[in-house]
């Protein structure tokens, strides 16, 4: 079956970056206020299953290569992974770190520990989100 | 260090995401597994070694002091559970290799068998209430994935069955954390303690155990077992004994610390009821043991009398029954994931599920038909096997107690246990053979090695009762005085 969209795909080449910039703030939000790396997780999976509808499957895997499956294990990895990085610094499992640096034109910034765990779960699920929905999708 | 006890979790966890980028290369994902299973047997055994000589340990994760962050507790009784699980996976994989096929090992199947794994050892050592259920979940999830793979249309018809009652239980199990949460503030095992011994166990709070027994008892099969004989069939056999060792164990745990550790000032109710359905639990398991012709469905039966029979420990809570309780669990572990394997494998040589169809397998395989011979023996608990000590002491508590209609209820079900495998042994075993020399499947290697480690586990274990005494012993107490667990959480 093809429908030929115009005006939806237009719309969704605008959107998806509209999307993917939200998703981008919302996880560097969610340190101190609403948001985190879950949010962003879905926000990101909801621009990638945008693409999947509005294009077809063939031409979204050809332009995004990528084994959803896999990210989602990458950022399950980054997460635990984090959490043995305590065995380093002899501290408890999954205790955080953070501290202030100055770096030119940005001035001060905080730089966390915490951000590489939040990192792993939003590829956890956008990994496990875009699984599933694809494999829904190519069930029927 | 303390970070030592959440290894047994957090290692089979990165192994597992570890293997799901190696999925091609089935050779280094088996090798991969068995290296991280042995240091985790390995890390599991230290642990147990440190907690008997130093005490209760204890890890709050990220450095939050309890009652406010999440932490794993590890006394001598999480140890040992965590050590024999391990030991169990480890021979199942062993199992695994020769029999599961490279179409399911391709599909992430050594991945699914160690999150299962880690859901069991997170579950067993984590100090917080919703920490468990998230374990549970962790294990849960897993089970759902090892009971689907394969894609046979009995898998799907009783993994669905499986699913939707897992999934119901785990919503009660939810809805109790929340009448606890708002009645206590705290999620902190050893806090939530403190705090009922100080005000007093409630009828409310009475109610709410009553829900968690309503989850356990699901999780576990204590009465509520309507689900299991047909789940534990399903999958293949290497899997089904990891379901038949591990799975209701964790129910049996969680049920035996929340009763100990929380709400233990109510026995004339809650224990009460806990007896009564262990009791249930053994009548209608030993009638279903000898209902059935299909070895499976015997063997998942067998299962059933098993829980009941590790309750009445705790049902009588005394501290010989407890001992009696924790030698039975690890007895159980270790035989009945042998008792699934040689039933499975059974099924695999002949073809046949029904026992009465098969006839003379001990003139094809003779170790075989021998080792099953042991491990009959030792579930019905004859010395000097594994089985023996448990009920001797599970009898001993429950003489003390003076709950004689238990006492009889779990020894006349040793008898139904013996006499259901003892027709199976007899019908299938002895008599005419059926399968030509020539046609003769030949047992891999394996196979039996992986049945010969859990046979000579069953005699390490009856014929070193006195060996592993003491940290039994250390087990019950800590059982018996919740004190001592609260003081090594919040005191220390």
């Amino acid at each position: 079956m093809k429908i030929n969209n115009v005006i939806l795909r237009t719309v969704t080449k605008l959107v998806v970056f509209i999307i993917l910039t939200l998703a981008v703030y919302l996880f560097f939000a969610g340190h101190n206020s609403p948001g985190g790396g879950f949010i962003a997780g879905l926000v990101l999976a909801s621009a990638f299953v945008l693409l999947f509808i509005v294009y077809d499957m063939e031409t979204i895997k050809n332009a995004i290569p990528l084994d959803f499956k896999k990210i989602a294990a990458l950022g399950a990895f980054l997460a635990v992974g984090t959490g043995f990085g305590a065995f380093l610094f002899d501290v408890p499992f999954l205790t955080q770190a953070f501290d202030y640096f100055q770096v030119p034109f940005f001035g001060e910034i905080e730089l966390t520990t915490v951000t590489i765990f939040e990192a792993g779960v939003t590829l956890a699920v956008v990994g496990v989100v875009v699984t599933i929905i694809l494999s829904i999708s190519e069930d029927v | 260090m303390t970070n030592l006890i959440v290894l047994p979790m957090a290692l089979p966890i990165i192994i597992g995401i570890i293997l799901i980028f190696l999925r091609p290369y089935i050779k280094t994902q088996r090798a991969i597994t068995v290296i991280g299973l042995l240091t985790t047997i390995g890390i599991s055994g230290y642990i147990l070694q440190s907690v008997y000589t130093d005490g209760i340990m204890r890890l709050d994760f990220g450095g939050w002091q309890p009652p406010f962050g999440i932490l794993f507790v590890a006394d001598s009784f999480s140890a040992i559970l965590v050590l024999v699980a391990t030991i169990v996976t480890l021979i199942c994989t062993i199992y695994a290799f020769s029999s599961i096929g490279r179409e399911m090992e391709n599909m992430y199947f050594y991945s699914f068998v160690n999150f299962l794994l880690a859901g069991v050892n997170g579950s067993f050592l984590t100090g917080d209430i919703f920490n468990l259920y998230v374990n549970f979940e962790i294990m849960l999830l897993a089970s759902y994935v090892l009971i689907v793979l394969g894609g046979k249309k009995m898998q799907l018809r009783e993994s669905i069955k499986y699913v939707v009652i897992n999934i119901i239980s785990s919503w009660f199990f939810l809805v109790g954390i929340a009448y606890l949460y708002a009645q206590l503030g705290t999620l902190n095992m050893a806090h939530i303690s403190q705090l009922i011994s100080e005000s007093g166990q409630t009828p409310l709070l009475t109610i709410t155990s009553l829900v968690f027994l309503v989850v356990f008892a699901l999780k576990s099969g204590l009465l509520l077992y309507f689900w299991l004989p047909g789940s534990y069939s399903a999958p293949p056999t290497a899997v089904a004994a990891l379901f038949g060792g591990l799975l209701t164990k964790v129910g049996i745990y969680s049920m035996i610390r929340v009763f100990t550790l929380i709400f233990y000032h109510e026995t004339q109710i809650t224990h009460l009821a806990i007896g009564i359905l262990a009791g249930a639990t053994l009548i209608a398991g030993s009638i279903g043991a000898v209902a059935y012709k299909d070895i499976r469905q015997i063997v998942a039966y067998n299962v059933i009398i098993a829980v009941g029979f590790i309750l009445v420990g705790l049902a009588v809570m005394t501290q010989e029954a407890f001992e009696g309780s924790i030698y039975y669990l690890m007895h159980d572990m270790i035989a009945k994931s042998l008792l699934f394997l040689l039933a499975g494998t059974m099924i695999t040589v002949t073809g046949e599920k029904r026992f009465d169809n098969m006839s003379g397998l001990i003139r094809n395989y003779p170790a075989f038909g021998w080792m099953f011979f042991i491990v009959m023996l030792s579930l019905a608990g004859v010395p000097p096997l594994s089985g023996f000590i448990g009920k001797v002491l599970v009898g001993q508590g429950a003489i003390e107690a003076g709950s004689f209609i238990l006492l009889a209820l779990a020894f006349i079900s040793s008898i139904f246990v013996l006499y259901s495998l003892l027709r199976i042994f007899l019908n299938s075993f002895w008599g005419e053979t059926i399968i030509s020399f020539e046609d003769e499947i030949p047992l891999r290697k394996g196979w039996m090695v992986s049945f010969g480690l859990l046979t000579i586990l069953m005699f390490v274990l009856g014929l070193g009762a006195e060996y592993f005494a003491p940290y039994v012993a250390d087990a019950a107490y800590t059982l018996m005085n919740p004190q001592v667990y609260i003081d090594a959480v919040l005191n220390d």
